[in-house]
């Protein structure tokens, strides 16, 4: 192709080209563009592969077993003699551990890049985000050996004061923020010109004796909690939030600074404040961008499988009560991991398909999930443009 | 797709027999055996200059590498199941046990627990979740953390045998770790915490309990008083013959007896 280039540059004087270097061209054109449309629909199709070969070793399961137990019994004995294959307490656990690194990671992801893209100067965001970046290069297994050897037995013998001191250093600045806003707005509402100072005043005292209590008291619960096993749902959680930000972050920041200069100067032009600027224009210019990072995400905490497998603690029932995140849980991953070994075709059937169940359905899990933030993305990026 | 998968392990296995044609062995299996297994080979190979591959993976896939011809010896640290055993004969797998070493399973909490001794049925009824404060076998007033093996192990399964007894499941609120050393790390480091480990992997960051009043020791185990003990098994597809003879019956010998010992086995 290169030495065509060449030669046409070469002759580039004399315009007309030879009908057979034309046909040439063509074909390398064509032969270009096949190479690339193959290795594209290649890609596509290991998917297919993927879920085709998944489904025909998941379906026998089903047609041994029907899906009423799988959904609905907890009891997990793949073992027993004769085994139950119940995996609601496992889709629980993973539910519950990918809300958990959610709730920690997307709050923080997206703070981190918000500050990466508006806040932080040019020059420090260089060296920043490649930092926070670095951590997707962590092996999963190093992570799993920090929560097992670390983390667990850390939350063992402090986890109360460690929580406590964990909501002061996240919930004060939040809270003052929230007081100092709040006393604005309310007083800018209801008191007079005159008054508006004083009313400020009294009820940002008002509110921050108010948020001390809360910092206090749900401070001090905290403490006095005793965490009998370190590696539980909150150890995963914490971890896997670790392992989800990096993706958070990166592709956050990228959808805020597409957003762009224009929009954020019009908007101070037109006399926001950068809170305001950064709240009502350029967050929700971003909302797709943000959403399908909030996505990517998750979908990291849910197919993790070395760290739950190593950290959670594998206890396949539902915690009691319901949201005690300092009980050990199950995943559906690490269930597959760890259930591998001895589940053979050859030594129990059920056994063995029911993984294949598991798999299929966190792939159907994930495929959901990617074509509800692709919708989302498509519906937001249309009404963007419509306003 | 079998076809596939059963043509792709035919070729990853036929690369491992080739190995083998070469003069060595390959052993597959239990954790437990896996270090009697490797001082074997490190023998081995010092005195006749043989490979010994010892891949430890589970009693569980022991099994299935010696059903599907991947391996010559299965390190078991429990008995075949009669399931396991009718699957091979269907493959035409002949399996033979040879007892290599008795291997006692402690149990084990965490050293700051005062409870020393605790009887069998009250180690089945913590298992079975029956019992779920320390306070109920004469301890403090502390929530019991159950922590057992993968349904992979044969310390797993021996455990469930000799102390769950037949049809009784251990609670499904039990901690699941993946080796003799996860659970020991567990249990060292969580005070609450009960497990079980092979003899041989017991070291000062846990505290051994005497079952029924009787402490895992050389002779306990061996004249049968203390109640949680097992032999350790290899398993070879029909009579071994050669080198695979050897190795097996090298765990009879003088030598073979020592290392069995210094591992915190007990040789037959």
């Amino acid at each position: 192709m290169t030495e065509e280039v060449k030669s046409d540059g070469k002759r580039s004087n004399a315009f007309v080209v030879s009908p057979q270097k034309r046909k040439m061209q063509k074909l390398a054109k064509n032969a270009g563009e096949a190479l690339l449309l193959g290795i594209a629909s290649f890609v596509a199709i290991i998917v297919l592969f993927i879920f085709y070969f998944v489904a025909v070793d998941a379906i026998p399961y089903f047609q041994l077993r029907g899906f009423t137990e799988f959904f609905t019994s907890t009891g997990w004995y793949p073992a027993g003699e004769p085994g139950e294959f119940g995996a609601l307490a496992i889709i629980y656990g993973s539910a519950m551990v990918t809300l958990g690194s959610a709730l920690l990671a997307v709050p923080m992801g997206i703070a981190a890049a918000v500050c990466l893209s508006d806040i932080l100067p040019f020059s420090v965001r260089q060296y920043a985000k490649p930092v926070i970046e670095m951590l997707a290069a962590i092996p999963s297994v190093a992570f799993g050996f920090f929560a097992l050897v670390i983390l667990a037995p850390l939350l063992q013998s402090n986890g109360g004061p460690l929580l406590m001191w964990t909501w002061w250093v996240l919930a004060a600045p939040f809270l003052l923020l929230a007081v100092i806003v709040a006393a604005d707005l309310l007083s800018a509402r209801f008191a007079q010109e005159e008054n508006r100072k004083k009313m400020a005043l009294l009820l940002q005292s008002l509110f921050g004796i108010l948020a001390v209590l809360v910092l206090y008291v749900v401070g001090t619960k905290l403490n006095a909690i005793e965490i009998i096993t370190g590696t539980n749902a909150l150890n995963v959680s914490i971890i896997l939030s670790f392992m989800a930000l990096p993706t958070i972050v990166s592709v956050a920041e990228d959808a805020l600074q597409s957003v762009g200069r224009e929009l954020r100067e019009g908007s101070y032009a037109l006399g926001a404040t950068r809170a305001e600027t950064l709240l009502k224009t350029v967050l929700p210019a971003a909302s797709s961008g943000i959403l399908a990072a909030v996505i990517l995400g998750i979908m990291r905490a849910l197919g993790e499988t070395m760290v739950v497998w190593m950290a959670s603690g594998n206890s396949s029932h539902i915690p009691d009560p319901w949201f005690n995140y300092l009980e050990a849980v199950r995943t559906l991953t690490a269930t597959i991991a760890g259930d591998m070994g001895e589940a053979d075709q050859v030594t129990g059937s059920a056994r063995y398909h029911v993984l294949f169940a598991m798999g299929l359905l966190l792939l159907v899990i994930s495929f959901f999930s990617n074509l509800v933030s692709e919708r989302i993305v498509v519906r937001q990026r249309k009404i963007l443009s419509g306003q | 797709m079998k076809r596939i998968l059963l043509l792709l392990t035919v070729l990853l296995f036929a690369s491992v027999d080739a190995g083998a044609v070469g003069g060595g062995v390959v052993i597959d299996g239990s954790t437990t055996v896996g270090p009697i297994a490797k001082s074997f080979a490190a023998y081995f190979k010092n005195r006749y200059g043989v490979g010994v591959t010892v891949s430890e993976s589970g009693s569980g896939n022991g099994v299935k590498s010696l059903i599907n011809g991947t391996c010559d010896i299965a390190a078991m640290s429990r008995a075949m199941k009669s399931r396991e055993i009718s699957a091979a004969a269907t493959k035409g797998v002949n399996p033979i046990a040879h007892t290599i070493a008795l291997d006692g399973i402690a149990i084990v909490v965490h050293p700051s627990n005062p409870v020393a001794s605790l009887t069998r049925a009250q180690i089945a009824a913590i298992y079975e979740g029956r019992i779920t404060s320390w306070a109920g076998v004469g301890g403090p007033n502390v929530r019991i953390v159950l922590v057992q093996r993968e349904s992979n192990s044969g310390t797993q399964g021996s455990f469930g045998e000799l102390v769950m007894g037949k049809g009784v499941r251990i609670t499904r609120s039990a901690e699941t770790h993946a080796s003799n050393g996860a659970v020991k790390n567990r249990v060292s480091s969580t005070p609450g915490a009960i497990g079980f480990l092979g003899l041989g992997f017991v070291d000062g960051s846990v505290k051994v309990l005497a079952v029924n009043g009787v402490r895992p020791s050389l002779p306990a185990i061996r004249n049968g008083s203390y109640p949680v003990s097992r032999p350790l098994y290899m398993y070879t597809n029909g009579q071994p013959a050669g080198l695979v003879k050897q190795f097996i019956d090298f765990a009879g010998t003088a030598e073979g007896m020592r290392i069995v010992g210094e591992l915190g086995f007990i040789a037959q």
